[in-house]
């Protein structure tokens, strides 16, 4: 499944003294199976956007295209179309509230009409994604569990409903070191294994060096740059410009090109690095 | 060396929630001198919060003690003097705003104190210059950045001339820039005005900045030192469910190929200059 933005634009209270444009002419096209990660500063119209991907905003002017049908088009099924596009919210453990895992994730699929034993599977096999134990888990209520287990049984929550792109709204927010690589690894394998679309709006610079094909930078309500983790940390001054960073990899991998070692400028995975740092250390040269 | 003054401590300090089969937090002991900036690390659920709680009387301990400033946080009669004097900012900077103004925002905890008007606004000016947000003493909260808004509360906090700074992942919700914002204010109060720090985070490049660090994993204190010494540790660390900084990380993978890194590597500029030590440029030479 594609999504393809054109000229989108958004205004909250249009027309009235208050007017604020929170996105401001943004175009881009996520392909299928690509993995996107969403950058911004506070207030730089990220979490705007990504309700727009799904239908929960209509732009105030320009188009979401999902598979070259326009979503707020007059024909369309607006809620068969949403069901292929799942998306988690911010803190979205803070919206569960059946009294058991299971019956929790199941929710999304009830209302769909789905029949009780195709119910059951989706629930085992999102619990599965999640690496929640079926037998462990399926029975706890879902507000005796840890703050990282909630947060992936909401996501499994969504994930029941299988969307073909799934969007994420800063999923390892708040969480503890152990917590976040949880969710991090159980994206990397939705991926190899569905090959879901994600969308992934982060502020960790470091998860993005992690998981994104491709990186979206918003500012202002703007699409400030589009390309590969390569091309934009390959850009700093641009990051630092928007408020943002680069991660740490690439900054060490600058400041050592300043002092005159000779790295490749567009480094900024740890594994590249280490390779690098061990050859210039044998051998006398990074490259 | 003269000893600095305690400003905080914990004497097997346990705590209880209601109804609760076993306790959050027990046997917590510790001592925080004036001038510190001790940073706190813990998985979630561990009882880091808690025992934020306990240093400014919003909990009290359900056995042994915790003296803020001298005073012994069960005798009611304090609490105010304490709550005064141990300031606490919170991870949601939304939850923390209660006026329409930002000044008035930080005058809040004054009028509270009964403070006199010509005594009030010259300690708000100069809260709101401490934390670099003079310039927005007449806006409105709701159009201030996260990271903005974390520091008005910092501003809140520092109108009433407090010790000690309790900072509960403070950071947690900003982004990178007003990470960085909110922390290098901090560190600026803690160095220049000598306010006694204590930051509860789960990032581990903040805490690798901290004078020392105290580990909590399952409600006990299981670790305390400087960072250089917490984090040479890295799989003790991950065993905790935490982590080290990446730059440590990135060493102990290097060391083990064989690269005769020195230990106690926190931070970028620790490993250029190791870097430089081993490798010297070929024009160098």
């Amino acid at each position: 499944m594609s999504i393809e933005v054109r000229h989108l634009t958004h205004a909250y209270a249009k027309g009235t003294a208050l007017q604020t444009v929170a996105l401001d002419d943004i175009s881009f096209t996520v392909r299928e199976g690509e993995f996107v990660g969403i950058v911004g500063h506070t207030g730089s119209g990220k979490s705007t956007l990504v309700q727009h991907l799904n239908g929960l905003l209509k732009p105030t002017s320009g188009q979401v295209l999902v598979d070259g049908e326009d979503l707020n088009g007059e024909k369309v099924d607006r809620r068969a179309l949403r069901r292929r596009i799942g998306l988690v919210f911010q803190y979205p453990e803070y919206q569960l509230f059946e009294e058991t895992v299971a019956r929790d994730i199941a929710f999304g699929p009830k209302n769909m009409g789905l029949p009780a034993d195709e119910i059951d599977r989706r629930v085992r096999r999102a619990m599965e994604s999640v690496h929640l134990d079926y037998a462990k888990y399926a029975e706890s209520s879902p507000f005796e569990l840890s703050g990282g287990q909630m947060r992936r049984v909401a996501i499994a929550g969504v994930l029941a409903m299988e969307p073909e792109v799934l969007i994420l709204d800063e999923p390892t927010a708040g969480l503890d070191p152990r917590g976040r690589d949880r969710i991090l690894t159980m994206l990397e394998e939705l991926r190899a294994r569905d090959h879901t679309t994600v969308l992934m709006v982060s502020h960790s610079m470091e998860d993005m060096a992690r998981l994104a094909d491709r990186l979206l930078v918003m500012s202002e309500g703007r699409l400030a740059a589009d390309g590969t983790p390569r091309e934009i940390f390959g850009r700093p001054e641009l990051m630092r410009s928007v408020g943002l960073d680069v991660p740490e990899a690439a900054r060490l991998c600058a400041a050592l090109r300043q002092r005159g070692y000779d790295l490749p400028p567009d480094l900024y995975r740890m594994e590249e690095l280490r390779g690098c740092l061990l050859r210039l250390w044998k051998e006398g040269n990074a490259c | 060396m003269e000893e600095k003054q305690v400003r905080i401590q914990l004497e097997d300090a346990a705590y209880t929630y209601e109804g609760a089969s076993s306790p959050a937090l027990s046997g917590a002991s510790a001592i925080v001198r004036e001038g510190e900036f001790v940073a706190v690390l813990g998985h979630n659920g561990s009882g880091k919060s808690t025992l934020a709680k306990l240093l400014n009387a919003l909990y009290l301990p359900s056995e042994g003690r915790v003296v803020v400033c001298g005073y012994d946080t069960s005798r009611e009669e304090f609490v105010w003097e304490i709550r005064r004097r141990a300031g606490m900012i919170f991870q949601n900077p939304d939850n923390q705003i209660v006026a329409t103004v930002v000044k008035e925002d930080v005058a809040f905890g004054l009028e509270n104190l009964g403070v006199p008007a010509e005594e009030m606004y010259p300690r708000v000016e100069s809260a709101l210059a401490s934390v670099r947000m003079s310039r927005y003493a007449d806006s409105a909260p709701h159009q201030l950045s996260g990271g903005q808004k974390q520091r008005v509360a910092v501003a809140g906090i520092l109108a009433m001339e407090p010790s000690v700074l309790i900072a509960d992942e403070a950071t947690a919700m900003l982004d990178p820039s007003g990470r960085r914002d909110v922390l290098e204010t901090i560190r600026d109060l803690n160095r220049n005005k000598g306010i006694t720090v204590v930051w509860i985070t789960h990032f581990m490049e903040e805490a690798a900045l901290a004078d020392r660090i105290l580990v909590v994993s399952d409600g006990r204190i299981v670790k305390e030192g400087i960072p250089r010494e917490v984090f040479s540790d890295v799989e003790g660390m991950r065993a905790l469910h935490l982590d080290v900084p990446r730059m440590t990380s990135l060493a102990a993978d290097l060391r083990r190929e064989g690269m005769p890194l020195r230990e106690g590597i926190l931070t970028v500029d620790d490993l250029v200059k190791e870097v430089e030590r081993l490798c010297p440029l070929k024009s160098a030479i």
